[in-house]
């Protein structure tokens, strides 16, 4: 008997009974027992069912609504109130998405290495900063699309503009950016600090050749979340990028954005059917610029793996 | 020749003072040994000769140590002094890129970019570590699919990779297999021939099978210092013999 067990052959392992199997009439008499611990299950496995349901829903309806919309006109390359071309839209979202990730991802990375890499532990005026990057992470968008307003378009005189527009989403994005990097930078081990301190690398160095490369997958997904804020903006964008139909040809000219294209068409009223359209084109651009991050998120880990 | 000069050396981690008037000078081409209990201050001596407790806040250290006379702690740039005093940690932490990369930071950061250069230095520092068979055909991948015994000698390597004068060892093989420790000090016994070794350890048979000399230290204390054969021979302090002879500690 005890032989025949020892026997590797694949034949034999469909056969073997494995000891450390838990049943499920073991796991009933368990929960038996322990009557809470089956109420969490069903608590947890309820809650993961639902929220899963949710977006599936919001999925397959945009989808279903939308995809029989998707006519060439709705991309036509230049935008008329007959077609509703959503084009330009892509476009200026794209552009508008590099500017401000331009304008944010030095400043908020700059920041993030300056708490976590240089500043004192426990120092007062980095405790500061975070409470304001929290708060500030926490404001509706409106009051950053006012402030916007006020300061880029009117007081800089940038007007409606993509200018305008990118640098009051890069404010918008920066705390995100910011907490993400450092939070990043953080669950970098000190060991690969000591060693490369211990073969006489400056902190410079450390920084730009272990730190930053290790941190990469934390600090991308940051800027991940920052680009989903961006493309899904409309209330600090239409008082600052503005909703002109075009091609924002030069940084202080007007666009819309795909988000407030969106807006606009459902706000009208005349659009719907194309608005559901416009909707699934938003939902693939966020699924590419989402599968465009990772890609260049593994490519980074690959490099340095 | 004397290659490390400590004297009067204190050290305090704020209140809490953690090494008491150190002195102790250590040979050129010699393995040095510190052992005693956790705690007794033999890692923080060490770490103060390349200036690892820079990084610890609210470290503060007096008296003076000297590198072949020349103040550690005075005018000398820190990097230089990391570069000529290389350490290996307790726990092996290899870099998150490949082995060769792994090697090459070291001659990269003290400015050596000629790929010919760079690839003799990666094998010599891989060679003298005793890993260049092992590794030899895996030079591109991570260095951190590597086991716990090749971590350790692939970081050996890397210390080795800039020429240092004096190698610093903390520990080095306490988290290791006796296969991969009886390795590593074989290699140990081979590099002294070019590089001073100062090393700390918990195991006193390795402080007894390799070192030539060997310092005690009890309770931030530089108990005594002397010959290994002496120390392990003829104590002349009871706490020494006690601790030898596993009656504390």
């Amino acid at each position: 008997m005890a032989d025949k067990s020892i026997k590797t052959d694949m034949n034999d392992v469909k056969e073997i009974r494995a000891i450390n199997r838990v049943s499920f009439k073991q796991r009933m008499i368990s929960y038996k027992r322990k009557p809470l611990s089956l109420l969490m299950l069903i608590i947890v496995a309820a809650s993961a069912a639902i929220s899963a349901a949710a977006l599936i829903f919001i999925m397959v309806y945009v989808l279903i609504r939308g995809i029989p919309n998707l006519t060439p006109d709705l991309f036509a390359l230049n935008y008329n109130s007959d077609n509703v071309s959503c084009m330009p839209s892509i476009i200026n979202t794209v552009v508008l998405t590099l500017f401000t990730l331009i304008i944010a991802v030095p400043f908020g990375v700059g920041a993030a290495i300056y708490l976590a890499e240089y500043a004192k532990k426990g120092n007062r005026l980095v405790k500061i900063i975070r409470t304001m990057a929290e708060t500030l992470a926490g404001i509706p968008s409106i009051v950053y699309g006012l402030f916007g307003m006020l300061f880029f378009v009117y007081a800089l005189n940038w007007g409606y503009s993509l200018l305008a527009g990118a640098f009051t989403l890069a404010i918008m994005v920066l705390p995100t950016i910011m907490r993400t990097t450092e939070e990043a930078l953080i669950t970098v081990p000190d060991s690969y600090r000591e060693g490369s301190y211990g073969l006489g690398a400056g902190k410079l160095r450390t920084i730009i050749r272990i730190i930053l490369p290790s941190a990469m997958p934390g600090i991308l997904a940051g800027v991940i979340l920052a680009v989903g804020r961006i493309v899904g903006e409309t209330a600090a964008l239409i008082y600052t990028y503005g909703s002109a139909t075009g091609y924002a040809a030069n940084p202080l000219s007007s666009g819309r954005s795909l988000a407030v294209h969106m807006y606009v068409l459902t706000n009208e009223g005349l659009h719907t059917n194309q608005a559901w359209g416009t909707a699934v084109v938003l939902l693939v651009l966020v699924f590419g610029i989402n599968t465009l991050s990772a890609f260049i998120a593994k490519k980074l880990g690959n490099k340095k793996g | 020749m004397e290659k490390f000069a400590i004297d009067n050396m204190n050290l305090y981690y704020g209140k809490f003072h953690a090494l008491k008037n150190v002195n102790l000078h250590m040979e050129q081409n010699k393995i040095t040994a510190f052992i005693g209990p956790s705690g007794c201050g033999k890692s923080t001596l060490l770490k103060s000769l390349n200036r690892m407790n820079d990084l610890v806040e609210g470290c503060k250290i007096t008296g003076e140590i000297k590198l072949d006379g020349e103040d550690i702690y005075g005018n000398m740039d820190v990097n230089i002094l990391r570069k000529r005093v290389g350490m290996v940690f307790q726990k092996a932490n290899p870099f998150p890129m490949s082995v060769y990369d792994n090697i090459a930071f070291g001659p990269r950061t003290h400015g050596i970019k000629n790929k010919k250069e760079l690839d003799r230095i990666v094998e010599e520092s891989l060679r003298d570590a005793a890993i260049w068979d092992e590794l030899k055909d895996r030079l591109k991948k991570s260095a951190l699919g590597l086991s716990g015994g090749q971590q350790q000698r692939l970081c050996i390597a890397r210390a080795l990779a800039i020429k240092p004068e004096v190698l610093l060892m903390d520990e080095a093989t306490s988290a290791l297999d006796p296969i991969s420790t009886g390795k590593i000090e074989e290699l140990c016994l081979k590099l002294k021939d070019n590089y001073t070794i100062i090393m700390v350890t918990h195991n006193m048979q390795q402080a007894l099978r390799i070192s030539d000399n060997t310092a005690f230290f009890l309770l931030g204390e530089m108990v005594e210092y002397n010959s290994t054969d002496a120390i392990f021979s003829a104590p002349q302090d009871k706490r020494t013999e006690e601790y030898i002879t596993g009656r504390f500690g």
